[in-house]
C-alpha cells in the first residue's frame, strides 16, 4: 500500500497537467493523492481470481445509431455557452503547438 | 557500416460515413466552423454518445480485407486528450480489444510481392480543428471532431522509403476500392505515421537509433521524402555520437517541415504522454458473431492487386494499362459487365484505354461515368471483333454513341463506317499492290528471313489503296490466297 506519492512522480504528472507546484504543494499533493490511492487500493482485497473483466456493467451489447444526418446545432446555440467566441469559433487561451490526437 | 532500416506504420483514415462515430451530425469538409456540431460532439455535461453502426461495418469490411481476425467482442476506452479540439478531455477509441488485428497486406515492388504484417486496426473518433491565425487565442472549430477514423498500425516490415511509398500506395488503392474511405488526401482522410529507426551493426555490436514518429502525413510524397530524411539523419546523427540510441534516448515525435523538406524534433520520451485508459462506461460493448462476419466477406469485391493480374491475363493488357484500369472500381465494373455482355476482352480492354479514356480524359469524368451502357460497349466492340468495322471506324463510331440512341451497328451503317466486305473489290486492290511491289512479292517467294515484314506491308499498301475502308481480315487472307501461303 502505498501512503505517499514520491515527488518525481507527483512533479511528472503536474507537468503533463501543465500546472507548476511548489516544493510544499509537491509534498502536500503527494500525501493527499497517495490517501486517494490507498482509498481505492481497498479493491485490490477483492479476489477476483477467474472474473472476467467487466467492459460495461449492463449486459447489453450491439445497440447502433443508423448512419443518417440528424440536425445539428447552429453556430450561435453551439458558441452561446463558450466564455470567449468571434461569433464563428470557440476562443481559448493560445494552445501550444506538437501536440496529436493520436 | 552495415544496416538495416525498420519502418512500421499508423495510418489513419477517415471512414466514408455520413454522420460522425458517436452523433448523428454530418461529416462535412470545408463547411462554417462549428456548424455540424451538437451536445455530444461538442462535449456538454450530460449528452451520450450513440455508436454510428456503418463505422463498424466498414471497420470490419477493412479487416477482414487485410486478412485480420475480427474480434468476437471489443468495446470502447477513453484516452486522456487535452486540447481543446476534443472538448470532452479524452478521445473514444478502442485501446486493448481493437476490432481488428493480426492480419497482413501484400503490395507490389519490382515486380515482386511483399508482405507487410497488420498489427491492428481499431475505431475511433478524429479531434477539430485548433487555428492559430489570431494573435494571443487559438480558434477551435468542432465539425471534424467525433469523425470515424480507422487507426490501423503495421509491423515494422518496412525497410525504405520507397517500401513505405508502394506500401501507403497500395493500403490506399485498397481502401479506396472497398469503399471504406473516400481517401482524398488533400482532405487529409489519410494520414500517415511512419516510425522510423536503424538498426547499424558496428565492429560486430548492434546499435539500433530512437524510434521517431514521423506525425501526420498527408500526402505520399510527404511520407516518401520524410522516411528518407528520417533514415539519413538517424545514421548521420548516429555516427556523430554512437549514444544517440534507443537505450539512451528512447522514442521521439517529430514533424514534418514540407517547405525545408526535414523532420523537426516535437517531444521525447520524457514528456510522454500519459494516456491514462479505461472503459467508456457510456457505451456498450460490440459483439460480432461468425454470421455478421461471413456476411461481410461475401459481399467484399475482389481485391486490387488479384483484378489487375485477371485483367493481365484475360484481356492481354499490359501492367500499366491493366494498373490504370482497375484504380477506377466503376470502371473496372464496367469493362467486366461489357464482357459479361458478349463483348470481347482484349478489344474492349483496348478501347477502354484508347478512345474511351481520352473521351473521360476531356470530359473530366471517370469512363463509367461517361454512361455508355455496357451492351453497348459490347456492340462496338463485337462489331470490330468481326471485321465489319476498323479500330478507327470503331474510335469515330464511339464518339456517335454519345449524341444518338441507335445502336452502334446501325450507326456505322448510316456513317458509312463499314468496312467493305465486297471480295471482288479487294481482290482487285490486292492484284495492284502485288504488281505496284514486285520486290516484296520475290522477297516473300524465297522466303526471306523479312518475308513477314513484307507481307505486313503489302497489307499496308492495300488497306492506303481502301483509304482504311477494307476489312483487314479479309485483305491478309486474299494475299495469303494469292501469295500461295498457308493460313494459319
Ligand atoms: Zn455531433
Amino acid at each position: 500500500m502505498s501512503e505517499q506519492i514520491a515527488a518525481t512522480q507527483v512533479e511528472h504528472i503536474a507537468r503533463l497537467a501543465r500546472l507548476a507546484l511548489t516544493h510544499e504543494e509537491l509534498t502536500r499533493y503527494g500525501e493527499e493523492l497517495g490517501h486517494i490511492l490507498a482509498y481505492i487500493e481497498q479493491l485490490n482485497e477483492v479476489n477476483t481470481e477467474g472474473v472476467e473483466p467487466l467492459a460495461h456493467p449492463l449486459a447489453v451489447h450491439n445497440v447502433w445509431r443508423v448512419d443518417e444526418p440528424q440536425p445539428s446545432l447552429d453556430a450561435q446555440q453551439a458558441l452561446q455557452n463558450s466564455p470567449a467566441t468571434d461569433g464563428r469559433y470557440f476562443l481559448v487561451p493560445k494552445v501550444l503547438e506538437h501536440y496529436d490526437a493520436s | 557500416m552495415q544496416y538495416k532500416s525498420l519502418i512500421g506504420m499508423e495510418i489513419h483514415v477517415q471512414l466514408l460515413t455520413r454522420t460522425k462515430l458517436f452523433c448523428g451530425c454530418e461529416v462535412q469538409f470545408g463547411t462554417e466552423p462549428n456548424t455540424r456540431v451538437c451536445p455530444v460532439c461538442v462535449g456538454l455535461p450530460g449528452s451520450l454518445p450513440a455508436i454510428n453502426l456503418h463505422a463498424v461495418e466498414l471497420a470490419i469490411r477493412a479487416g477482414l480485407a487485410l486478412q485480420c481476425t475480427i474480434a468476437g467482442f471489443t468495446k470502447w476506452d477513453r484516452k486522456s486528450y487535452y486540447y481543446p479540439d476534443l472538448p470532452k478531455n479524452y478521445q473514444i477509441s478502442q485501446y486493448d480489444l481493437p476490432i481488428a488485428s493480426q492480419g497482413i497486406l501484400e503490395y507490389e515492388l519490382h515486380g515482386e510481392r511483399r508482405p507487410v504484417r497488420i498489427r491492428r486496426a481499431h475505431l475511433e473518433e478524429d479531434a477539430g480543428k485548433n487555428l492559430h491565425d489570431s494573435p494571443g487565442m487559438t480558434q477551435v472549430d468542432l465539425n471534424r471532431t467525433g469523425t470515424p477514423l480507422l487507426e490501423i498500425v503495421t509491423e515494422p516490415d518496412l525497410h525504405s522509403a520507397e517500401e513505405a511509398f508502394a506500401f501507403a500506395n497500395e493500403l490506399h488503392r485498397l481502401l479506396v476500392y472497398l469503399g471504406v474511405t473516400e481517401g482524398v488526401m488533400k482532405k487529409a482522410q489519410m494520414r500517415f505515421e511512419p516510425n522510423v529507426n536503424v538498426i547499424i551493426t558496428h565492429e560486430g555490436v548492434e546499435y539500433a537509433t530512437p524510434i521517431c514518429e514521423v506525425k501526420n502525413l498527408n500526402s505520399f510524397k510527404a511520407l516518401r521524402s520524410a522516411v528518407d530524411f528520417e533514415l539519413q539523419r538517424q545514421l548521420a546523427e548516429w555516427q556523430r555520437d554512437h549514444d544517440y540510441t534507443l537505450a539512451s534516448c528512447g522514442k521521439e515525435n517529430r514533424g514534418w517541415d514540407d517547405d525545408r523538406q526535414e523532420t523537426v524534433y516535437q517531444r521525447g520520451k520524457e514528456e510522454a504522454h500519459d494516456y491514462r485508459y479505461f472503459p467508456d462506461p457510456d457505451l456498450i460493448p460490440i459483439v460480432v458473431d461468425d454470421a455478421w462476419q461471413e456476411c461481410v466477406r461475401k459481399a467484399l469485391p475482389e481485391m486490387p492487386l488479384a483484378r489487375r493480374n485477371r485483367f493481365m491475363q484475360d484481356y492481354g493488357l499490359g501492367l500499366k494499362e491493366a494498373t490504370l484500369l482497375i484504380e477506377d472500381r466503376p470502371t473496372a465494373d464496367l469493362l467486366d459487365a461489357a464482357v459479361k455482355a458478349g463483348g470481347p476482352g482484349n478489344i474492349l480492354a483496348k478501347h477502354f484505354i484508347s478512345f474511351w479514356q481520352q473521351h473521360a480524359n476531356s470530359r473530366e469524368c471517370t469512363i463509367a461515368q461517361l454512361g455508355v451502357t455496357a451492351p453497348r460497349l459490347a456492340e462496338l466492340a463485337n462489331l470490330q471483333q468481326l471485321g465489319r468495322i476498323s479500330s478507327s471506324a470503331a474510335a469515330t463510331l464511339s464518339e456517335a454513341l454519345f449524341s444518338s440512341d441507335q445502336s452502334p451497328a446501325e450507326i456505322a451503317r448510316q456513317r458509312g463506317l463499314e468496312q467493305v466486305q465486297d471480295r471482288g473489290a479487294i481482290e482487285r486492290l490486292v492484284d495492284d499492290a502485288l504488281a505496284d511491289n514486285p520486290q516484296a512479292v520475290e522477297l516473300i517467294r524465297l522466303r526471306d528471313k523479312k518475308w513477314e515484314k513484307s507481307l505486313g506491308f503489302l497489307q499496308g499498301q492495300v488497306m492506303q489503296k481502301s483509304k482504311g475502308s477494307a476489312s483487314p481480315i479479309l485483305v491478309r487472307e486474299i494475299l495469303m490466297q494469292k501469295l500461295d501461303l498457308n493460313q494459319g
